[in-house]
């Protein structure tokens, strides 16, 4: 089976490139200053695990980890 | 009047690597080989101009100093002849440090979330389609001047709340501001003061009429304290948002029809898959990312192991480590479906481009409505393209061929 992932934003080091909310809208969200944080507890459901990478690859401040579990 | 000096023509270089000049007509013109023979020399490259300046040369060195807010200071962000005294023209947040920085960036953060930008985008596609109306039919255009110029400055003015019919006049004051004031201290501050007279008759008329846009957004602000903002932060801060906000993606728009009208690979493929226009606008963002910013040498410290010491500016080139090929394969060459790209276009750290969702939306809107309506351009042959000189880079002159070639 597949490894189950998880996404975190490190809110320290996000400076709301939003990069990760236009390219995996389900796994991420904005503040009201546009600053992302994971959607719920960060867990990726089945399907969508290209894109939790995807995100991490395209943030500029390298504030997103892909945790695998 | 010790700072007002008049402008001094700068001797044409012959050694990039210890007297780099970005306002040289040679960077000007195609500053990729220069970026790329920096930086093979060193990370960090100096010039006796602009009274001292560094300029990192990787995306590595760019990101320390992005980073480094203790000994990198953004209280002048423009690399000049000059080094006038601080504060007077300053534009909060993006002339703030910490601690001072954090709350003035939060003021302005909420009416550019990527929410906010998309009520605007049906006016966005409005202005665009206007604008091709004017000039589909004569079969050529002067792309920077009558499109890319008018998307930004339109724009802002309709978040501003001030008439898009002012454009002309915004122009001016950007290009004397960030064009001419690198070298002419007196044009620069006739420019400002004129922006700051301008707005204050705004904010005078929405006291007893108050509105539904960006001024009275920011009259009505709060401080951390709960107080109103001092006016010349409201000033500051308008001045920036007008500044900041339209040669910058006038810029990012007509280089991206610029590459556009060179490549007709890549333009059939974004009218075949219109969906792929977002990842294709980051990659041109990569690839001719227009702005440059500066910092001051506060501190002496090291950068990727180069000493740097205080009193120098540096030379933040965003567009250099965005040709970085140690963080971009094939970093000279649009990729125009690149997957991975972490570019800094819009800077990175504290000092992200607060409109950064505004540029992206009004590229993605000005490229749609363009390839819908003109599929095929080209350069015009009997034209030349030109480039704007210093701190934004973009076509000022775009000479196309509307329609299939004969």
């Amino acid at each position: 089976m597949a490894a189950r992932l998880k996404v975190h934003v490190d809110p320290d080091k996000c400076q709301g490139h939003a990069r990760c909310k236009a390219l995996a809208p389900e796994l991420f969200e904005l503040d009201e200053y546009g600053n992302a944080h994971e959607v719920g507890d960060g867990t990726v459901p089945p399907g969508l695990e290209d894109k939790a990478w995807l995100a991490k690859s395209n943030c500029p401040e390298i504030a997103i980890d892909v945790i695998e579990e | 009047m010790s700072d007002v000096s008049q402008p001094v023509a700068h001797p044409p270089v012959t050694d990039w690597i210890n007297d780099f000049d970005h306002t040289d007509p040679q960077w000007t013109n195609d500053p990729f080989p220069i970026w790329e023979e920096l930086r093979a020399a060193s990370p960090v490259v100096h010039t006796e101009r602009f009274l001292g300046c560094y300029m990192p040369t990787t995306y590595e060195a760019v990101r320390e100093i992005a980073n480094d807010t203790e000994h990198f200071s953004s209280r002048r962000i423009i690399v000049r002849d000059v080094r006038p005294e601080v504060a007077r023209n300053a534009a909060p947040p993006i002339t703030s440090d910490p601690p001072v920085h954090k709350p003035a960036k939060q003021l302005l953060l909420p009416p550019f979330t990527p929410d906010a930008m998309k009520k605007l985008e049906p006016r966005m596609r409005a202005i665009c389609n206007e604008l091709i109306d004017g000039f589909i039919a004569d079969g050529k255009v002067d792309a920077a001047a009558r499109y890319a110029k008018y998307i930004p400055v339109r724009a802002i003015a309709h978040m501003l709340g001030i008439p898009e019919s002012d454009s002309d006049l915004f122009i001016n004051w950007i290009h004397m501001i960030l064009e001419v004031g690198i070298k002419d201290e007196t044009k620069l501050l006739e420019a400002v003061h004129e922006m700051s007279d301008y707005f204050r008759a705004h904010i005078e008329e929405r006291r007893s009429k108050p509105t539904n846009d960006l001024i009275s957004y920011l009259m009505n602000a709060k401080d951390k304290e709960g107080q109103p903002l001092e006016e010349s932060h409201v000033l500051g801060s308008l001045r920036l948002l007008l500044i900041a906000g339209i040669d910058t993606t006038w810029s990012a728009i007509g280089s991206s029809l610029w590459h556009l009208a060179r490549t007709p690979a890549d333009r059939e493929r974004l009218i075949a898959e219109p969906e792929l226009i977002p990842t294709a606008v980051e990659e041109l963002l990569r690839a001719y990312s227009p702005v440059t910013m500066a910092r001051e040498v506060v501190k002496e410290t090291t950068v990727s192991g180069c000493p740097v010491k205080a009193g120098n500016m540096v030379l933040l080139s965003f567009p250099a480590a965005n040709r970085d090929p140690k963080m971009f394969p094939d970093a000279d060459k649009v990729v125009i479906d690149r997957r991975e790209n972490r570019h800094a276009a819009f800077g990175l750290g504290i000092h992200r481009c607060v409109g950064s969702n505004l540029a992206r939306m009004e590229m993605q809107v000005a490229l749609e409505e363009w390839l819908k309506r003109i599929p095929d351009f080209r350069l015009d042959p009997g034209g030349t393209v030109t480039w704007s000189q210093g701190t934004v880079r973009g076509p000022r002159q775009l000479p196309f061929l509307l329609g299939k070639a004969m």
